[in-house]
């Protein structure tokens, strides 16, 4: 069917607008965080930066006492360790447990996997008070150790959840006729649905550690400095305050923002078919 | 199936509750018994006593609380339902065929992708009231004769924050939409436009079917987090100005952690809870009724 004229111009305006809204609140970041501090307050203000300015960044990557550097740089390396030691975490316990829910019909094992369901949607406010108690009777605030063992409410469902729907994607024929040639449960799915099922269960972790990193609630109550701040914590705090350094703000966001936006480029197939079966939320 | 092997499920899920009833269960059934006590964050739990249901009334009658879920509802309502109406738009924009659709559909991802924080950091850059990039353009284009402190206005602020997160979250349902699109029939629309009907009798009899369902999932799943939203509220505004933009989440976060009254703390995190379990269960209904478990 062709369009007529007018519609086909209408469309194209729409896109472009559809364009321009989505890039403009990225692009302006990009543009602060590249600009000489000069700009940042100069009036009527530069939409365009009189010259390239890497210093945000440098400032950013460059390791000294008390300086943001130090704070952004040891953030990264808190919130490095809290995803993926929360996304291993979560993996293990949760591939065997996924297993279970897609191959066991029974009521009990459904019903346990609709509560688990249900968790993934509770609201941290309920849980946040009693974890204060537990790390602080465990010793385990303001550290990434107790960060991991939190963080786990969150992913630990989810991965659950996600690698649920990988095992029942495949054909049963093949771990029948790997019971038949005498391998046990435990064989069966090490070698043969784990490998089988590898590309949902890596496409899980990549989501949980996506969950972790932009984790903000627990980290901001359980952590209180540099020791186990992550870099949600470590730029909201950049951000705070009326006198603030827009680019070095720009800067730190944009960095923060870059592996989970490469993360969901990679994955944009899992990405919907994962929203599609609601086991990715906002 | 039937299991090849014979072993109990429950060693298999063994692990995973155990680490679910550390996190989740024992928190949960903590934080119920907690709002009926007047614990304090720092006393510990060792001087909490008894209050029965106080807090409770206590919260219900408190007009800062009710205030702050007039804000909640407010920020829900306005949100969900501006993403919905763009999620919709954008995806039915996205499914017709134009040069460039594969690169704007990945352009989908970046707002979705985008740390929450790094969202609100990025809109209260763009808000700020004497050097923000909204500012600078409203006033050079003559919309606006001076500059405004968006976030710094209690009319405004809400509306605000809205529009940051109404960016960021529409195209979590455009992707959703836009999945159902494309297993909508195309011979059916062919069929539909042959009958004569219009464009929007079309989208009415061919495409709403098809895209009601997943839609429902997408406008409950983003009603359950602007329930209980947090962040975004933090670092753009922290509640302000003049409270305007408190929502419950904040109200339970400031009650325990800077007034410190854990019980009280409690009892609102539950009563947030509790409208959260409504939709919950409404989601969790939708999604059995839809997918073959």
């Amino acid at each position: 069917m062709k369009r007529s004229r007018l519609a086909s111009t209408l469309l194209y305006a729409a896109v472009l607008l559809f364009v321009l809204v989505t890039l403009a609140p990225v692009a302006w970041l990009l543009i602060l965080s590249l600009s000489p501090p000069a700009d940042l307050t100069a009036k009527p203000l530069r939409f365009i930066p009189s010259q390239i300015d890497l210093s945000h960044y440098r400032r950013l990557l460059d390791f000294g006492a008390n300086t943001p550097g130090e704070a952004f740089l040891l953030g990264l390396r808190n919130s490095l360790g809290a995803s993926v030691g929360a996304t291993l975490v979560s993996m293990l316990v949760s591939i065997p447990a996924a297993w279970a829910f897609a191959r066991y019909r029974r009521r009990a094992v459904t019903a346990t996997l609709y509560v688990v369901l249900a968790t993934y949607m509770t609201p941290a406010v309920a849980l946040v008070l009693p974890l204060y108690f537990m790390l602080s009777a465990l010793h385990l605030l303001n550290s990434v150790t107790g960060l991991i063992i939190v963080y786990c409410a969150i992913l630990t469902p989810f991965t659950a959840w996600f690698i649920k729907s990988a095992f029942d994607a495949l054909p049963d024929e093949i771990e029948q006729a790997a019971a038949m040639d005498g391998a046990g449960v435990f064989k069966t799915l090490l070698y043969v649905s784990l490998p089988l099922a590898r590309a949902g269960i890596a496409t899980a972790a990549l989501f949980a550690l996506l969950l972790a990193w932009d984790e903000f609630f627990f980290a901001l109550l359980f952590t209180s400095n540099a020791d186990a701040k992550t870099l949600t914590v470590t730029i909201a705090d950049f951000a705070a305050g009326r006198a603030t350094d827009f680019g070095l703000v720009a800067a730190a966001g944009l960095l923060t923002a870059l592996p989970p936006v490469l993360i969901a480029f990679g994955l944009q197939k899992a990405l919907i078919s994962g929203l599609t079966t609601g086991g990715v939320k906002g | 199936m039937q299991r090849p092997g014979s072993i109990s499920p429950w060693r298999l899920l063994a692990p995973m509750l155990a680490i679910m009833a550390a996190v989740v269960g024992y928190p949960v059934v903590q934080t119920i018994a907690l709002a009926f006590t007047d614990a304090r964050l720092l006393g510990g739990l060792g001087s909490a006593h008894w209050v029965g249901l106080d807090n409770f009334i206590y919260a219900l009658t408190d007009a800062n609380f009710l205030s702050a879920t007039a804000h909640t509802l407010y920020f829900a309502i306005l949100s969900v339902g501006f993403e919905t109406l763009f999620g919709v738009l954008v995806a039915l924009l996205l499914n017709e065929k134009f040069r460039g659709r594969t690169v704007c559909r990945a352009l989908l991802v970046l707002p979705w992708a985008l740390p929450t924080i790094v969202n609100a950091i990025m809109w209260r850059l763009i808000y700020q009231p004497d050097f923000g990039v909204l500012n600078a353009v409203l006033t050079q284009t003559g919309v606006l004769s001076g500059y405004r402190g968006w976030l710094g206005d209690p009319d405004s602020a809400m509306n605000a924050v809205v529009l940051a997160d109404v960016w960021k979250n529409y195209p979590l349902v455009a992707l959703i939409v836009l999945a159902a699109l494309q297993n909508a029939p195309a011979d059916l629309y062919e069929a539909a436009r042959l009958d004569g009907a219009g464009a929007f009798r079309r989208f009415q009899v061919v495409t709403w079917p098809v895209i009601a369902p997943p839609l429902l999932v997408a406008i409950v799943l983003r009603s359950i987090e602007a329930l209980k939203v947090f962040d975004i509220v933090y670092v753009m505004t922290r509640g302000g100005p003049a409270s305007a933009t408190k929502t419950m989440s904040f109200f339970v976060y400031e009650e325990s952690f800077r007034f410190l009254r854990v019980g009280s703390g409690a009892s609102y995190a539950l009563i947030v809870v509790l409208i959260c379990m409504v939709l919950v269960t409404v989601y969790m209904r939708l999604l059995r009724h839809g997918q073959p478990a």
